[in-house]
């Protein structure tokens, strides 16, 4: 007689399902001025998983990550409506905490924005704004991040050197380590990879593994092997629109909406 | 059927590998045809066709082969298109056995009917698992062509009365040899023949069942759901 081991797409999702959800999206619709950017987003967002959003320039995606720790605020006449609960609580709110909500869920753009300062200045920078550390812990924290952010190694020995004589891959992660180091709960990756060559690129991808054992990550990527290759779950978003939200192997191997297998299989427009 | 990729170049290559796999089906067909010709009538020129062509047919292995890693770099294709890759990838291989077991048939009809050790009705009692087999590996690289996972999931019931059939011409045989031990020798060149059509059979099922993987993107090889779809549950298959 035959085994019966099936190995369908479903079965083979290396998910552990039950996480809990850290951050609930429950129809939300953005705007900038008139125009409808966002239509009814409805999504979870697992603890200490990497979720991917994709789809095509224009679709919202980089406008959902900025909702989620309100970066919109800075712009007048932008705004979000329906809900987005993170550790339960709607952020929408008018009296949520903004600066506080923004050391919890970090944000790390395309582009490198190393600070024009030192490299220690760069990591220092953000801690100063909600700790009060001595020199010895500060120290500490800024080796932590630089080692979090896998770039311990390349400038332990010129943390007095800015932060821009670093190379565009290294940047990078100084900012990642940037993000880490006043210790948030998701950090927000905004093409984070765009910018570099492949061998920085896999660095970050390999950091993003990495970090994942301790934080929430949510990443906008226009590279699909990309979204393979690091995330637990994927969006497909068109036309502000969530068109299908799952498992990532799931996404890639077969997908439900015929929308999604047109555009990760290069069939779109 | 599929909507066209924006690289025409990727439509391209998915199409050269496509009509590459459905050349070679159509070769292992007519070997296994001719196989069935010389062991009928001891055509021993076909035999010998047969026996060229599986040189041609394993190049294609090769070249498919070697087709489908050079898109899977260039492309790295996703969803259906990978389902679709990986199917022809498994599917070439099972063209390749099935051309080596007509390849089996065509050696041992030519020394059957050169030694003359031919007995009445050796080519009867294949006759129908030949028919059938014949029938599905037809219907499989049909099947395969049209993306049509409704008459795979048919084809793959048809596997198992073919080897009820085999089972059946192996009890006969053993009657023949056990009645006259001068059978012996036709009798157990038959039994291979009728073994080398059970596993063309075997092949055309595997190839429906990748069908059945590219279309609905279920895997349904060694799983219940494959043999309670047969309706053959019941039946304990060993090879």
């Amino acid at each position: 007689m035959t085994t019966n081991v099936t190995m369908n797409a479903q079965a083979a999702a290396p998910v552990a399902r039950q996480q809990s959800k850290i951050i609930e999206i429950k129809g939300l619709n953005f705007f900038y001025g008139k125009t409808r950017s966002l239509t009814n987003v409805n999504l979870d967002i697992h603890e200490k998983q990497v979720t991917a959003f994709i789809g095509p320039s224009g679709c919202g995606k980089s406008t959902l990550l900025r909702t989620l720790n309100r970066m919109y605020d800075l712009y007048p006449g932008q705004r979000a409506e329906g809900t987005i609960a993170y550790r339960g609580r709607n952020i929408l709110d008018a009296d949520q905490d903004v600066n506080m909500l923004r050391a919890k869920v970090g944000m790390v753009f395309q582009k490198p924005t190393p600070f024009p300062m030192s490299i220690y200045d760069n990591i220092a920078f953000g801690v100063r704004l909600y700790e009060d550390l001595s020199k010895g812990e500060m120290d500490e924290r800024v080796e932590w991040a630089l080692k979090k952010a896998a770039l311990w190694t390349e400038v332990k020995d010129k943390l007095g050197k800015s932060g821009l004589s670093l190379s565009g891959g290294q940047q990078q992660r100084l900012c990642i380590a940037r993000g880490v180091a006043v210790k948030p709960d998701v950090l927000l990756l905004d093409e984070p990879t765009s910018a570099l060559d492949p061998i920085s690129t896999s660095k970050v991808e390999e950091l993003i593994s990495e970090l994942k054992q301790d934080y929430t990550i949510a990443i906008v990527t226009h590279n699909m092997q990309q979204a393979a290759r690091c995330s637990d779950y994927t969006a497909y978003m068109y036309l502000g629109e969530l068109v299908e939200f799952g498992v990532t192997d799931q996404i890639f191997m077969n997908p439900a909406r015929k929308e999604t297998q047109d555009y990760i299989t290069g069939r779109f427009g | 059927m599929m909507g066209e990729h924006s690289s025409k170049q990727y439509d391209h290559d998915l199409e050269a590998i496509r009509s590459k796999v459905l050349l070679m089906g159509g070769m292992v067909e007519t070997q296994f045809l001719d196989a069935m010709t010389c062991f009928r009538i001891g055509n021993i020129e076909r035999a010998e066709r047969v026996m060229r062509e599986d040189d041609a047919v394993n190049q294609l292995e090769v070249q498919l082969d070697d087709q489908c890693s050079h898109l899977i770099v260039r492309r790295q294709p996703a969803a259906n298109d990978l389902r679709t890759i990986m199917a022809t990838i498994k599917v070439i291989t099972d063209l390749e056995r099935i051309g080596d077991e007509a390849t089996k048939i065509a050696r041992t009809a030519k020394s059957l009917h050169s030694r003359g050790a031919v007995t009445v009705n050796h080519y009867e009692m294949v006759r129908t698992i030949a028919t059938a087999t014949s029938d599905m590996l037809h219907d499989a690289l049909d099947a395969f062509a049209r993306n049509d996972h409704n008459q795979a999931l048919q084809l793959i019931a048809q596997d198992a009365v073919i080897d009820h059939e085999f089972r059946s011409i192996m009890r006969n045989l053993i009657t023949f040899m056990m009645e006259d031990p001068r059978t012996i020798s036709a009798a157990l060149d038959t039994m291979w023949v009728a073994k080398a059509i059970e596993r063309i059979g075997d092949h055309a099922k595997n190839i429906a069942e990748y069908v059945i993987y590219v279309v609905e993107g279920r895997d349904i090889r060694h799983s219940k759901s494959a043999l309670t779809a047969t309706g053959a549950a019941t039946e304990t298959k060993e090879d």
